[in-house]
């Protein structure tokens, strides 16, 4: 009993869907409603998780699911920004007619699977967790079945994502095969002495999961498949999946394989130092914002990860730093998306920020924070990201990774203040709506006043996450 | 603990700011009061505080510490007798680009003073900030609001201009932050009175004074980097060029003085050819350069490349005149190049050109601005009587003393100064009326006359009185070679 206690908020997210299910069954025209308990059912899951944070560390169910202050805490994140991302999507969602009852009960149950990922302890309950977060978001991408670009990435997700999902799977059955078991904690006994079997798996594993957060070189899905997909649901392949798949990241590789740092280290420098790179490269000749904005989360990505790279709880806490920073600011530059809207018909290229500034002054300052907090400019939140992370890799002496990194910076800064000048130096043209909900805008505000006053207080934020020890 | 004046200085332009922010920006004249207001309040302040300061102390005085990031970092701020001049500099120049953007901004007055006052708290926070990580935090801020300046308010080719600002210094300024977190692993600290004393371990001066090098030759800017400054110059509204000039250039010099100088003596000594050869081409070379300009600004623009390279001279003499006269000149070039923007804006809003060949006789129609004129452009080549000859001579004296035959180049620097200056002044002022366009012109209005006259002013009274200043900055200095020449003698002690 005591077990399924634990897991009470995973336990409740799925009653919930089965209940939002039958409702959407046998009541008609119930999509609204559906919509707004959904957000609801996030906020009292979130209160559950938060209620059961654990003093102690616990495991449950012969090891293969734990909870600590560590999961507690990204399982919180993870419901908070699902929360925002749903409240901010809510006009979008109606005026493109994707409010289906699917639509949300989808979004639930790739939550779910991310919770399990999160706390899974256990290859095969990871495995089963990133299926369920997955398979829901297949169908996300492919929402709005009747527009050739949202079938297209639909199907391009799928095929890639399957493909790397057995690729994963397989690196499981080597690393199963080689230290006879699938918990984290007797992987971890029975593979003192080093062999190549492992190290194969171990790749394998990182394949799949560097897929899910766009790393280069598994990167080439994400483009096509952000800018395909309904822009409600690009906010959420841009962040929620990231953070699962990162946590899964830390617990993976500091988890069983902490002995073998050497050897999986430099696959984590690569993967950093191709997406720091590429991702501040490629984005520039961009026309589209959604397609801008998936190369700067490739880009974001390498950043994330090479925080991990450096082996220390440092580096691991500046990585979770970095991401909740990360997600501020791309839910805030999502909103400003929403806000492009002139009768019901929403605007994502470049152009159409051009002079942005004369007619909605607010709207495009608040969007010039997020850029220059996304370039990494002190004194904005976005800066600060990027200093933890260079702290932690330049005291482990790793120069190289650091100068690429920055001067990496330096060319994504080119096309993101490409974008104000867009917005500030160009002409203007016609006026935007100006009806958007009430909580698009408070979810706005609050998120570039965040990112302009982090650096009033930083410990505020920091302060969470120095109690994570993984180490 | 007594009341924080340092911090109240650094913050109250940007509340003034944030107060610009709520008020209907159709009021116009209550946008320029207010910030007027606040900046003269903030000029007050500074010379309250350098009338308390106590001169006879090279300590750092009025410091503030407290913590900011949690066992990481302290925001500490403090003023020495270096650092207090460029504070006073930085709160005088302000008032004045607010007064003048009365004829030169037409449109966004409002976020365009907003600009300018969050300006002026990343420039004082630069000069009085303690901590290496609080110092690159104003350093690297002052990109936002003056990519806006140039882009926003900027000539025809501004945005080509606020990239390439944009991008030269931060592509120079992220080895510094490499740099900064390294110290931070080296010595334990980003504190910079802890690393005064501490000393930061020879072996690894060189290739840190290298990484805040890239930062601060950029921001000088010293040849080869030099190439964004005649362009944002030329691009940058009036006040934005009077900023850029007067205050930010000098952000590098100081940052010379106090981090690359102070932190890192051992790799400063190894590296002085090198810096008196970048110092003497971008003399020579771009006072050449300056005569061949058709475009006022970019003269004024490369004249400051100049004036820069006699600063880093100076300063790396480690001399006391050397020093002191690189200080000074620093000054000097903040007031004296002010004012020559401030003049070429004046000529400007009335004909739109700044291209030399459309002027000419400008005497006739416009006395008093001519006459004016004359005292900028004699203080900008170093006539003895004005602030700028004070500068160049402790320089070149300071030089002497190291290298002969530097002191005789740069030398050939102030000649050529003469030359495009007063070339300038000629084609500009003299000669016959020839373009129509010129009869109209109206002399100087009241607002314009009282900022040129008060620079003017100042020019010739420092010229003539440097003592405030140089007492000020003499002891601090005296103590800042003395400790430099402690660390290069037991580095040698103990090398041998």
């Amino acid at each position: 009993m005591i077990n399924l206690f634990f897991i009470s908020t995973e336990i409740f997210l799925s009653l919930s869907i089965l209940f939002l299910l039958l409702i959407g069954v046998f009541k008609k025209n119930s999509e609204s409603f559906i919509y707004n308990f959904s957000c609801i059912i996030l906020l009292v899951g979130l209160a559950i998780n938060i209620n059961l944070n654990p003093q102690f560390p616990v495991d449950l169910f012969n090891n293969s699911y734990k909870i600590d202050y560590f999961t507690t805490l990204i399982k919180s994140v993870i419901l908070i920004s699902a929360f925002l991302v749903m409240l901010c999507s809510l006009n979008y969602v109606k005026q493109n007619d994707i409010l289906k009852i699917e639509y949300p009960i989808l979004i639930l149950s790739s939550i779910l699977g991310m919770l399990v990922m999160v706390s899974s302890n256990d290859l095969i309950v990871f495995y089963v967790g990133l299926e369920l977060q997955s398979l829901a978001l297949y169908v996300l991408a492919a929402f709005k079945r009747d527009n050739i670009l949202s079938s297209e990435s639909g199907l391009k997700y799928f095929i890639l994502s399957a493909l790397s999902s057995g690729l994963l799977l397989y690196g499981c059955s080597l690393i199963y095969g080689f230290s006879s078991s699938t918990n984290f904690d007797l992987i971890y006994q029975n593979s003192e002495s080093i062999e190549y079997g492992i190290i194969f798996g171990i790749v394998f594993v990182l394949v799949g999961l560097a897929f899910k957060i766009t790393a280069v070189p598994f990167h080439m899905w994400a483009p096509d498949v952000y800018d395909g997909s309904p822009t409600s649901v690009t906010v959420i392949f841009a962040i929620l999946p990231k953070i699962a798949a990162l946590t899964v990241f830390i617990n993976f590789l500091y988890g069983p394989f902490l002995e073998m740092f050497d050897q999986w280290q430099a696959v984590i420098i690569f993967l950093s130092i191709g997406s720091m790179v590429f991702g501040a490269v490629a984005a520039i000749g961009q026309k589209k914002l959604k397609r801008l904005i998936a190369y700067s989360s490739i880009s974001h990505m390498g950043f994330a990860l090479a925080g991990l790279s450096v082996g220390t709880n440092e580096g691991i806490q500046n990585s979770i730093i970095y991401l909740i920073i990360y997600l501020i600011m791309n839910i805030a530059f999502f909103c400003c998306l929403f806000m492009l809207k002139r009768e019901n018909q929403y605007f994502d290229k470049v152009e159409d920020l051009s002079g942005l500034s004369k007619n909605h002054p607010l709207l495009s300052l608040s969007m010039m924070i997020i850029l220059f907090s996304l370039a990494g400019i002190p004194p904005l939140a976005g800066f600060f990201a990027k200093f933890y992370i260079f702290t932690a890799v330049i005291e482990q002496s790793m120069y190289f990774l650091a100068i690429v990194g920055l001067l990496s910076t330096v060319i994504a800064a080119f096309y993101y203040i490409r974008l104000i000048k867009v917005m500030y130096f160009d002409e203007q043209r016609e006026k935007y709506d100006l009806n958007h909900s009430i909580g698009l805008k408070m979810i706005l505000v609050v998120s570039s006043t965040i990112i302009l006053i982090y650096f009033i207080n930083p410990n505020i934020i920091n302060n969470f996450v120095s109690n994570i020890t993984i180490i | 603990m007594n009341f924080p004046i340092i911090s109240s200085l650094i913050l109250l332009p940007s509340i003034g700011a944030l107060f610009l922010f709520f008020i209907n920006s159709k009021n116009i004249t209550g946008i320029k009061y207010v910030s007027l207001f606040v900046s003269i309040i903030n000029f007050l302040i500074s010379i309250y505080l350098w009338l308390i300061f106590d001169q006879s102390s090279y300590e750092f005085q009025f410091v503030e510490s407290r913590v900011w990031i949690k066992d990481f970092i302290n925001y500490k701020v403090g003023v020495d007798g270096i650092s207090i001049l460029f504070i006073i500099l930085t709160t005088f120049i302000t008032p004045l680009c607010i007064l003048s953007v009365n004829s030169s901004i037409k449109n966004r007055l409002k976020e365009f003073l907003i600009a300018i006052l969050l300006m002026e708290t990343l420039m004082i926070g630069v000069f009085c900030s303690l901590d290496l990580v609080i110092f690159y935090l104003f350093f690297e801020g002052g990109l936002i609001p003056m990519f806006l300046i140039i882009g926003i308010w900027g000539g025809e080719r501004r945005v080509y201009s606020a990239f390439k600002f944009f991008l030269f210094t931060l592509l120079g300024s992220v080895l510094m932050l490499i740099a900064v977190i390294s110290i931070y692993w080296i010595a334990g600290t980003t504190d910079v009175e802890e690393l005064y004393k501490l000393g930061i371990d020879p072996k690894y001066q060189n290739l840190l004074w290298l990484a805040f090098f890239s930062s601060f030759a950029v921001k000088t800017p010293m040849w080869p980097v030099h190439t964004w400054l005649p362009d944002a110059h030329v691009e940058a509204p009036t006040a934005g060029s009077v900023l850029l000039a007067a205050i930010l250039l000098k952000m590098a010099g100081y940052g010379f003085i106090r981090f690359s100088i102070g932190l890192f003596p051992v790799a400063s000594e190894y590296f002085v050819p090198f810096i008196f050869v970048i110092s003497l081409i971008a003399i020579i070379y771009t006072s050449l350069v300056a005569l061949m300009q058709d475009d006022m600004k970019k003269l004024i623009a490369y004249s400051s490349v100049a004036h820069m390279g006699f600063v880093t001279l100076g300063l790396f003499t480690f001399t006391q005149q050397g020093v002191e006269g690189g200080i000074f000149q620093m000054i000097s070039h903040g007031i004296v190049s002010a004012a020559l923007f401030f003049s070429v804006g004046v000529v400007y809003d009335r004909t739109h050109s700044r291209r030399i060949n459309d002027y000419g006789g400008l005497v006739s129609v416009m006395p008093k601005y001519s006459i004016l004129l004359m005292v900028f452009v004699l203080g900008s080549l170093g006539l003895p009587g004005t602030t700028g000859f004070i500068g160049e001579f402790l320089i070149l004296m300071g030089t002497f003393k190291k290298s002969f035959l530097v002191a005789v180049i740069a030398s050939l620097g102030v000649i050529l100064g003469a030359a495009y200056m007063l070339w300038l002044y000629k084609r500009v002022v003299f000669g016959e009326l020839t373009n129509q366009k010129l009869l109209k012109l109206i002399d100087l209005n009241k607002v314009e006359l009282s900022i040129l006259t008060l620079l003017a002013l100042s020019i010739i009274f420092f010229g003539f009185y440097p003592d405030p200043f140089s007492n000020t900055y003499s002891v601090s200095v005296e103590n800042f070679l003395n400790e430099y020449n402690d660390k290069l003698n037991s580095y040698n002690l103990q090398n041998q």
